[in-house]
């Protein structure tokens, strides 16, 4: 198998304005041909769309809020396969994608939108944990600060901890404010072999490690309080690079509500079961930015086909020593957690410098 | 629409069930999901557990466990403070229109 490496990236702002989907892929993609050296159209392989690209191998994929991550993984292995040599993987969703709603998910019926399951998860977490809402407001407290850093975040405004409790109820375990909001933006990757990465830069990020782990249609059939696909595809990512959580140095996870970071950060072996809440105020109180320095979905936006991608620009930002205000200092591993429909599904990533 | 649906729209709550496995196939499907033989239909048992709950404005929202196995969403005629994991309900009401619709009362 092939090594593939991250090469070039680009990312549009994400807003809250209705704008064409063809528009914002093509913005990012742009930033891609503008920021990489030596790369032109003929060189790129595989998907793609607008831009003047006549890729040998194209093809869309849809899977709900972690398409962009799996996307990758598409991009990852037909170069690793060899049936490619260089990827430009491009995502992007306007704000108000139906897609977040599940119909397909018969255990749900009528209550499909994702602020139902995400309470029941909340309500979960609070009974067996004995979570706070405070605990679950410096989750957002956090990623909307750290967004500030970010300028392509939709939210730039900071909150304080009280001013999240206090915002308004969406249900009883929910505030409006500890929920990621559907945006309209794109983000892009140029993926390449190790026998071409040099051409396009001199610090190639290295895409070691992958987990992938689909468990089940409905999420209720599974646990509430423990994130099980994301267990798995973790460990099969750690597995594959040959490494350990202990030397991830920055992530992006995936944060579409505050508890969902809570779970994660225990799930993906970041911290221990049940000190998700202090590992996170204590990031917050000691302004650490590991975990979502770009603001995660809460801060930076979720444009669904977007997110992963976004999520892995950040990770070789990072990588590169380019995050500017948001730069974990020496970071040469990092991790990238994307779900879709309800944790149903996971993909993690591992990049290493 | 498949059998779950049907009969839904009649008002029924029924699951798929394979004999030759005997086990409940859950979410309702017309093969069973270890052999893929076809199903059984039958209806759903009327008492209920309480897995999780919560509320938005005055609706209490549930997820309600039947049978050790089937699990559904659907509302909760009660007060939020009255109702727990672990309590009973009964079905009273179960509908399809645009949407599957379940309905529980506590039971004493």
């Amino acid at each position: 198998m092939k090594k593939v490496a991250v090469v070039g990236y680009g990312n549009t702002k994400f807003t809250k304005d209705e704008l064409p989907i063809e528009s914002l892929l093509l913005e990012s993609t742009k930033q891609v041909f503008d920021t990489t050296k030596n790369l032109s159209q003929d060189l790129i392989d595989g998907l793609s769309e607008l831009s003047g690209i006549k890729p040998k191998i194209s093809h869309t994929v849809e899977h709900l809020c972690s398409s962009g991550s799996n996307a990758a993984v598409s991009g990852f292995s037909y170069i690793a396969s060899g049936l490619a040599d260089t990827v430009l993987v491009t995502g992007a969703d306007k704000i108000g994608n139906p897609g977040q709603i599940l119909e397909w998910d018969k255990s749900r019926g009528e209550f499909d939108h994702p602020i139902y399951w995400a309470s029941m998860f909340t309500k979960a977490h609070k009974r067996q944990f004995s979570t706070t809402d405070e605990e679950l407001a410096i989750v957002s407290a956090k990623n909307h600060k750290q967004a500030m850093d970010n300028p392509n975040a939709y939210s730039h405004k900071p909150y304080t901890i009280s001013e999240i409790m206090n915002s308004k109820n969406v249900t009883d375990d929910l505030r409006i404010l500890d929920c990621s909001y559907s945006c309209s933006g794109s983000s892009s990757i140029l993926l390449t072999s190790e026998e071409t990465a040099k051409k396009f830069t001199d610090e190639p990020i290295w895409i070691s490690g992958i987990g992938q782990k689909t468990n089940s249609a409905s999420f209720t059939k599974n646990e509430l309080t423990t994130l099980s696909s994301s267990i798995i595809a973790a460990n099969d990512a750690y597995k594959m690079a040959k490494t350990t959580p202990k030397k991830i140095d920055v992530a992006e996870i995936h944060d579409a509500f505050s508890v969902c970071e809570l779970m994660a950060v225990e799930d993906l072996s970041l911290t221990e079961k049940n000190t998700g809440a202090s590992y996170v105020r204590n990031l917050f109180n000691t302004e650490d930015r590991k975990i979502n320095p770009r603001g995660g979905l809460i801060g930076a936006g979720h444009p669904l086909g977007a997110t992963g991608i976004s999520q892995i620009v950040e990770i070789t930002q990072q990588l590169q020593n380019k995050a500017k205000k948001r730069q974990i200092s020496n970071a040469k591993s990092g991790l990238v957690h994307n779900m879709s429909a309800a944790a149903t599904s996971s993909t993690v990533l591992v990049l290493e410098s | 629409m498949n059998k779950f649906e049907t009969e839904l729209k009649a008002g029924n709550f029924v699951t798929s069930e394979c004999s030759y496995c005997n086990r409940i196939v859950w979410p309702p499907s017309d093969y069973c999901d270890n052999c893929f033989k076809d199903v059984n239909w039958r209806k759903v048992s009327q008492n209920g557990t309480i897995i999780e709950l919560s509320r938005k404005e005055n609706d209490v929202f549930c997820i309600i466990e039947f049978e050790d196995k089937i699990r559904v969403m659907g509302k909760l005629d009660a007060e939020i403070h009255m109702a727990k994991p672990g309590q009973t309900v009964k079905l009273s009401k179960c509908m399809l229109n645009d949407k599957n619709s379940f309905f529980f009362n506590l039971e004493n």
